[in-house]
């Protein structure tokens, strides 16, 4: 097998979008710029291409590097790449950064057109269906017709969800890892904890901080704290920091004593200095209100009904913010449908994160199923 | 693909379109022959990650379950035929599988080696366990936990009122009409719901 490599020096390409895009919380968005990025080559019958859907803190850097920023590698570049599991030899890879986002897409630091002044709150409740609309109009830009696969984790697996839903006929595959059909009362508790951190902060200025020159540091901070949390496991924080003491003892003070009290810091300060309060606002409640079963009074599987695409759906067993027994009722209404489904249960300790890495099983998992794909 | 003839017995056993649950369905290869010969829409449930991905690298169906725990959350009556070929004797949770079997699908279809058969009582009247081509693991490293013969497992079907809607059994392949408990390697089940 030919050594896997990274796709090397990529650049972020714009699409500027001028038909107004209704979304689905009643607002507009009169036009538009969606930042993405791709790799690989597109086939003359335009039927290799692959989205993959970014979750809360993602963006549309998937792979490789920036010539400038060498160190700045991409969110999932283990899993995209010449001989990786999504193998660019192979398949055309398109990463897009959500409308709403903060890494160059429109969203709440953009300019409002009607007011000339940076959206701020004001800035449209964006769904997941509304970055499925904005992803497929992307698509057409670049002349794809149908995706041979659309694929994330978490929220990006909702998106590959509602993908097989909304587009049924534009989409081969839907891979959703670590994903989970709707979220729990616990799951909005926690995002509503992380809400209140930054509704509160007196930097916030009820969204409109950029004019008045600050950000809200500290709620987006205790924000990506208390996430953080949800993202590993007991198992994994026990084997990473145990209860590992700074001085090697007790000194009876507020500052840094616990090893992870010293990683959810830095990991909180790292997130705060380049993530936007209000993005993280909209996409929480994007995750929130994410049901495609709504509609049809709870029923998922009456929900998948309309969905045509095969299904590959991944859950880690220490997962406990959206658990295996998420991905299994997504399953279920498949199996109900009777769409070709195959499901992986990966034993992995890092919790709902384990997506990220490039464990054996869970990878080789991955690999196969691509590798089957025809394109 | 490894010859089983057990597969050309449940194949018989299909009408073409089924729905199909094969547990413990290893490699895929029973699915991926269904699917050639009768057009199933199959599934498979296998818990060894390693036999996941061939399944998944051959695109057979498969869900990673852990047979022990049942098939909670598999519909009433779902399937048409609910397989287990040569599995059933490595699963400790025997009564609650079948029930289980009978709960999703219309059918179950199940086949295992004959813990009674001539060879296998010879080796134990030899002393030593029997090692045979359906046996073919030593004691001390054999994933099979119940030992059982035909007539353990009729006697389990009268008990939890299983019908039994159809029996063949084989030696090495060659139907056995006579003393199957003792002529017999494998036996497979067409099972059913008692009316």
């Amino acid at each position: 097998m030919i050594q896997p490599q990274s796709v090397g020096a990529v650049v972020a390409q714009r699409a500027h979008f001028t038909e107004p895009l209704a979304l689905k919380s009643g607002g507009t968005l009169p036009e538009y710029e969606l930042v993405y990025e791709t790799y690989g080559t597109l086939n003359a019958a335009r039927s290799n291409a692959v989205l993959v859907c970014h979750a809360l803190s993602g963006s549309h850097h998937v792979a490789g590097y920036y010539a400038d920023e060498p160190d700045n590698i991409g969110w999932w570049d283990n899993l995209v790449g010449p001989g990786k599991p999504l193998d660019t030899h192979r398949f055309f890879v398109v990463g897009v950064n959500n409308l709403g986002g903060c890494h160059g897409s429109t969203g709440p630091k953009s300019a409002n057109p009607a007011t000339g002044r940076r959206w701020g709150a004001d800035f449209p409740f964006v769904t997941v269906e509304d970055w499925v609309t904005a992803q497929a109009r992307l698509a057409d830009r670049l002349g794809i017709e149908r995706f041979a696969a659309v694929v994330g984790g978490s929220l990006g697996g909702m998106q590959a969800l509602a993908w097989s839903l909304h587009y049924p006929k534009r989409i081969g595959h839907a891979i959703a890892i670590a994903a989970a059909p709707r979220l729990t009362a616990q799951n909005i508790a926690f995002n509503e904890v992380a809400r209140q951190a930054i509704l509160t902060d007196p930097d916030f200025h009820g969204g409109h901080f950029y004019e008045h020159g600050v950000v809200p540091a500290r709620g987006l901070k205790l924000a990506r704290m208390l996430g953080h949390i949800t993202y590993l496991s007991d198992d994994s924080m026990a084997e990473k920091f145990g209860r590992s003491l700074r001085h090697g003892r007790a000194v009876y003070s507020y500052d840094v004593e616990f090893e992870i009290e010293s990683y959810l810091r830095y990991q909180g300060d790292k997130f705060a200095a380049h993530f936007d309060a209000n993005t993280y606002l909209l996409t929480t409640k994007a995750l929130d209100y994410f049901d495609p079963a709504f509609e049809y009074g709870g029923n998922l599987a009456a929900a998948f009904a309309r969905a045509t695409a095969d299904f590959l759906i991944v859950s880690f067993t220490t997962d406990w913010r959206f658990a295996p027994a998420r991905s299994r009722e997504m399953v279920n209404a498949l199996l109900h449908n009777q769409r070709n489904v195959s499901y992986a249960e990966i034993d992995c300790a890092a919790g709902h994160d384990s997506f990220l890495l490039d464990e054996t099983h869970y990878h080789a998992v991955l690999r196969g199923y691509f590798n089957r794909m025809g394109v | 693909m490894a010859y089983r003839y057990d597969y050309e017995v449940i194949t018989q056993w299909i009408e073409p379109g089924e729905k199909v649950l094969d547990l413990g369905c290893g490699d895929g290869s029973l699915l991926r022959h269904l699917i050639e010969v009768r057009q199933v829409q199959g599934y498979g449930i296998e818990n060894d990650p390693d036999k996941l991905v061939t399944c998944i690298e051959s695109g057979v169906n498969v869900l990673q379950m852990d047979l022990e725990k049942g098939l909670a959350g598999l519909e009433d009556g779902f399937f048409d035929h609910v397989i287990m070929s040569l599995s059933l004797q490595a699963i400790h949770n025997t009564q609650g599988i079948l029930a289980e079997m009978l709960r999703v699908g219309r059918e179950a279809v199940v086949s295992f080696p004959n813990f009674a058969y001539w060879r296998h009582r010879q080796a134990i009247l030899n002393g030593r366990m029997p090692v045979s081509e359906n046996l073919p693991h030593q004691w001390f490293n054999t994933p099979n936990v119940r030992f059982f013969t035909i007539a353990d497992f009729d006697a389990l079907c009268e008990l939890n009122g299983i019908a039994v809607h159809e029996r063949l059994a084989f030696d090495e392949g060659k139907l056995v009409l006579d003393e199957p408990n003792f002529l017999a390697s494998v036996a497979v089940y067409r099972l059913g719901r008692r009316a």
